[in-house]
């Protein structure tokens, strides 16, 4: 295994699969992560996300399989390096910092081979980085919940692990503040060329931190890979269906490259996944439904969404399918009333159906 | 770590020791001693104990509840200190409190001597020493755990709840009958639970008043008849009848849960007469309960000046204090190694052992003193047959044994305080410390001791002014020459000598205002949240 290796390869889960008593919580996961990458974990509650994460500090131990960390294993069968003796750090979701010290000696925790002088300049320097300078003699409970979390942050980076890991950090966080704290928070690993990997049930959090992206979902990592892959390019079913929005449609294949759908007809240069005549499940996107009043295809409005820049619109074909389209807002159309639609793939995305 | 869970469950296995003991005599029933029991005991000691709880009950009702209510609906004259201060009585030991009424109301008290003088020396009032004196001692003495419990529930019950009772046409009076009291039942119940536990337990008070319950039966029979097996029966059947009380306390609690809504209700002003009347109930129960006796013990002190006090009064002070900090000790490090075993591994079966393990205060202290040392007799016997030990005396009456009986007893107390301690200490918390390099015993000085200073702390005053009030145990296993204030104050009353209990009362009341005063501040800070 360790020869296959790269050098700037940090993290490696290998096979890791993890239980609870005789409930399988993950198989099979593998994944790896570069120094300096940052990476985000996707998948609704229960899908082991958590799990995961704790087995990667050490507080929970493998079924199989082995995580790696700088060439040097931390978790396998009978292997377990204790979690102080790991150097990841760690940011909750509740900021868990220690009521009972202030700001200063919060961050400074995990700074015991520094002496004084030593401490209190990385302190310094740490709250300037997090842009909370003058707040060093402050306590938790008068900080607001995004300075908590920076503070949670400080004090993980402060001994300058490779890696940290992040539980939802912003989840306790209000929807304004996450936005501007996930850019802030990217910006600040990324100047410290620290990996993180991230664990989060937003999308469009992973979206914005995220270098990559895996989905959790039935005890398997089902795709690590860029944010953009994993919108436009989905493995399977269960990705196109948790990430973003669309509608799956039954196509027939009609060659090698092509196929036949009931809004026209589309090729693609891979192979599609079926012989000629089977039926196969095609993802289209919102983006890939555009209006056209030029187009023969017309479809009914059935409900609408409006988002500020564009509208959503659920729009129902002749022969009772239902597409989204996202249209920008100056075409606002009634419900009832039927307008012209175009289908432009930029990713013909088809799996086959399922039975 | 097995240790921790093995260490759990021998201290709990311990802790219920003494319950499992006296119960089980019951099935080993002696027909002589049963016999002598229905025929001479029984009766009147079954018949006292039902009165008196019934009394009691009713008293602390009728005293508890209306003046929760009105301090949390109501702003009158003085509201804001009757709210703290209807608290207060919970320092005076019942047994103070009971001389102290006896002193005071007798036919050569002060209160009975003045109505004399006003009325004609024919005027005769019912003694003290009587039903209804222990009645009325006890429910002044125990109706501040209803009017806690119920002022907090009344002042937490969101307005949600009574807003709507207003708006389907209920009057405020009615919508207290019809709403209020009954959200506010488990709590109300909850602390009528502790007034008759206490009743139960209770030996001093009824000792000095003359009434003839289950533990001065108990005291008796093992002090005054030697019979430690009649002891022991009497004990099973008091021990029946608090298990009894608690099944039925949970029962009626049910699977009901109650979550407030709406802010606390804002308190209305009373006006003339009803100010008038709130004021006067609210003060004639705190002169009753507190005001008037605490002076009357500072006028015997005055009265019996330094005569009373010598060399003995140091030793009195020094058993006192040496028993309550080290049962304070024993039963904090206890506690934290239960709660710590807990907090590390909390499954059900640990929270099922920390359960058993504070069975004890619910055991009274007569009945606990029976079932701790019919084992540890056994065990002296036990020794004294395999070693041909003469000494007769090996565990029994040992400092030793006192402070394991005292330790079951008050674990309770101390483990409230940790564990609340405990459950603000977050899992993420340790792990944050563990992820920075911090584990073992560096994680226990940075981060637990720290966090936990405040609940031990809290813990360990609550024990210490237990175990100097506590009057039972002390009693009965003390070991020879270890006098307390408590033992003091039993032997003074016993003989009538009123001014001369006098001072031990005061220190004890002085000292037991403490964890009043931590009970109010807490309770405070609650409702400022």
């Amino acid at each position: 295994m360790s020869d296959l290796l790269l050098k700037k390869d940090l993290l490696v889960l290998d096979n890791v699969s993890i239980s609870y008593g005789k409930t399988v919580v993950l198989e099979n996961l593998s994944l790896t992560l570069q120094r300096g990458e940052i990476g985000c974990l996707l998948g609704s509650s229960g899908t082991g996300k958590s799990t995961l994460l704790r087995a990667i500090a050490g507080f929970e131990s493998l079924a199989s399989g082995a995580i790696i960390l700088n060439k040097k294993t931390l978790s396998a069968i009978n292997v377990s390096v204790p979690t102080h003796q790991r150097g990841i750090g760690m940011v909750f979701q509740d900021h868990a910092l220690f009521p009972h010290m202030n700001v200063a000696d919060n961050i400074a925790f995990g700074l015991r081979a520094h002496n004084k002088e030593q401490k209190t300049a990385r302190v310094n320097e740490l709250l300037s980085m997090i842009g909370l300078e003058g707040y060093s003699a402050r306590f938790p409970h008068e900080l607001s919940g995004g300075q908590q979390q920076r503070v949670a942050l400080a004090r993980a980076l402060a001994p300058q692990p490779e890696l940290i890991l992040l539980d939802e950090p912003f989840a306790s966080l209000d929807a304004e503040l996450r936005q501007r704290l996930a850019m802030d928070v990217r910006a600040l690993l990324k100047s410290n060329n620290t990996a993180a990997l991230l664990v989060t049930h937003d999308q469009q959090e992973a979206f914005a931190m995220a270098d990559r992206v895996g989905l959790l979902a039935d005890k398997h990592l089902q795709q690590w890979a860029s944010p953009y892959a994993l919108y436009h390019e989905p493995v399977n079913r269960t990705v196109a269906e948790f990430v973003g929005e669309g509608v799956i449609l039954p196509a027939t294949v009609i060659s090698e490259h092509c196929l036949h759908l009931s809004l026209g007809e589309f090729c693609r240069l891979h192979n599609l996944p079926e012989d000629s005549g089977k039926i196969v499940d095609v993802l289209v996107r919102p983006d890939d439904v555009v209006h056209d009043d030029a187009s023969p295809v017309k479809a009914r409005i059935v409900s609408k969404q409006f988002r500020g820049a564009d509208f959503l619109y659920t729009l129902q074909l002749d022969d009772g399918t239902q597409v989204l389209s996202l249209v920008p807002s100056h075409h606002d159309h009634q419900i009832g009333e039927a307008m012209g639609i175009r289908v432009a793939f930029d990713h013909l995305i088809a799996f086959g159906a399922q039975h | 770590m097995p240790f921790l869970r093995i260490a759990l469950w021998l201290i709990a296995a311990v802790a219920a020791l003494p319950l499992l003991v006296v119960l089980s005599s019951l099935a080993q029933l002696e027909t002589t001693i049963w016999q002598h029991l229905i025929s001479y005991v029984l009766p009147h000691v079954l018949l006292n104990t039902l009165l008196l709880c019934s009394g009691v009950l009713s008293g602390v009702l009728l005293l508890g509840v209306p003046l929760a209510w009105l301090v949390a609906q109501y702003h009158f004259p003085g509201s804001r200190v009757f709210s703290w201060a209807l608290m207060l009585p919970l320092a005076i030991p019942a047994y103070v409190m009971a001389f102290v009424q006896v002193g005071l109301l007798d036919f050569t008290g002060p209160l009975q001597t003045l109505l004399r003088e006003w009325l004609g020396q024919d005027l005769r009032l019912p003694t003290v020493r009587s039903m209804g004196g222990a009645v009325l001692v006890l429910s002044l003495s125990f109706y501040p755990y209803v009017y806690l419990l119920a002022r907090n529930a009344f002042a937490s019950q969101g307005s949600r709840a009574l807003e709507v009772g207003q708006s389907l046409g209920l009057s405020p009076l009615q919508s207290l009958w019809r709403v209020a009291l009954p959200l506010a039942r488990p709590w109300i119940a909850a602390g009528c639970l502790l007034a008759v536990m206490e009743t139960l337990a209770d030996f001093g008070a009824v000792y000095v008043l003359g009434v003839d319950t289950f533990t001065t039966a108990i005291y008796k029979a093992w002090f005054a008849l030697f019979s430690l097996p009649a002891a022991t029966q009497l004990a099973s059947l008091l021990i029946v009848v608090a298990l009894a009380l608690i099944a039925i306390e949970q029962w009626q609690r049910g699977a009901r849960r109650y979550t407030p809504a709406g802010r606390p209700p804002a308190k209305r002003q009373l006006h003339g007469w009803q100010a008038g009347i709130a004021t006067a109930f609210a003060s004639a129960v705190l002169l009753a309960a507190f005001i008037v006796p605490l002076l009357q013990l500072l006028v015997w002190v005055v009265k019996a000046g330094w005569a009373d006090i010598d060399a003995r009064y140091i030793g009195f002070i020094w058993h006192s204090l040496l028993l309550a900090s080290m049962a304070a000790l024993v039963v904090v490090a206890l506690a934290l190694l239960l709660a710590y075993t807990r907090h590390r591994f909390p499954t059900r079966s640990t929270q099922l052992a920390v359960q058993v393990a504070r069975v004890g205060y619910a055991i009274p202290g007569a009945v606990l003193a029976v079932g701790i040392f019919i084992p540890v007799a056994w065990i002296d016997n036990q020794l004294i047959a395999l070693f041909g030990l003469h000494a007769p005396i090996i565990l029994k009456g040992s400092v030793a044994v006192l402070l394991l009986a005292l330790s079951c007893r008050f674990l309770s107390v101390g483990l409230s305080p940790v564990e609340s301690a405990f459950q603000r200490i977050t899992a993420s918390q340790i792990l944050a410390a563990r992820t920075l390099g911090v584990h073992g015993l560096e994680l226990l000085r940075r981060v637990y001791l720290p966090l936990l200073r405040g609940g031990l702390t809290t813990g360990v005053l609550l024990v210490l002014i237990d175990v100097l009030k506590e009057m039972p145990i002390t009693l009965m296993m003390r070991p020879f020459g270890w006098d307390t204030l408590a033992i003091r104050i039993f032997e003074m009353t016993s003989e009538g000598e009123w001014q001369r209990a006098a001072l031990p009362a005061v220190i004890l009341v002085l000292a037991g205002l403490l964890p009043v005063i931590i009970l109010i501040r807490t309770g405070d800070k609650q409702s400022d949240e």
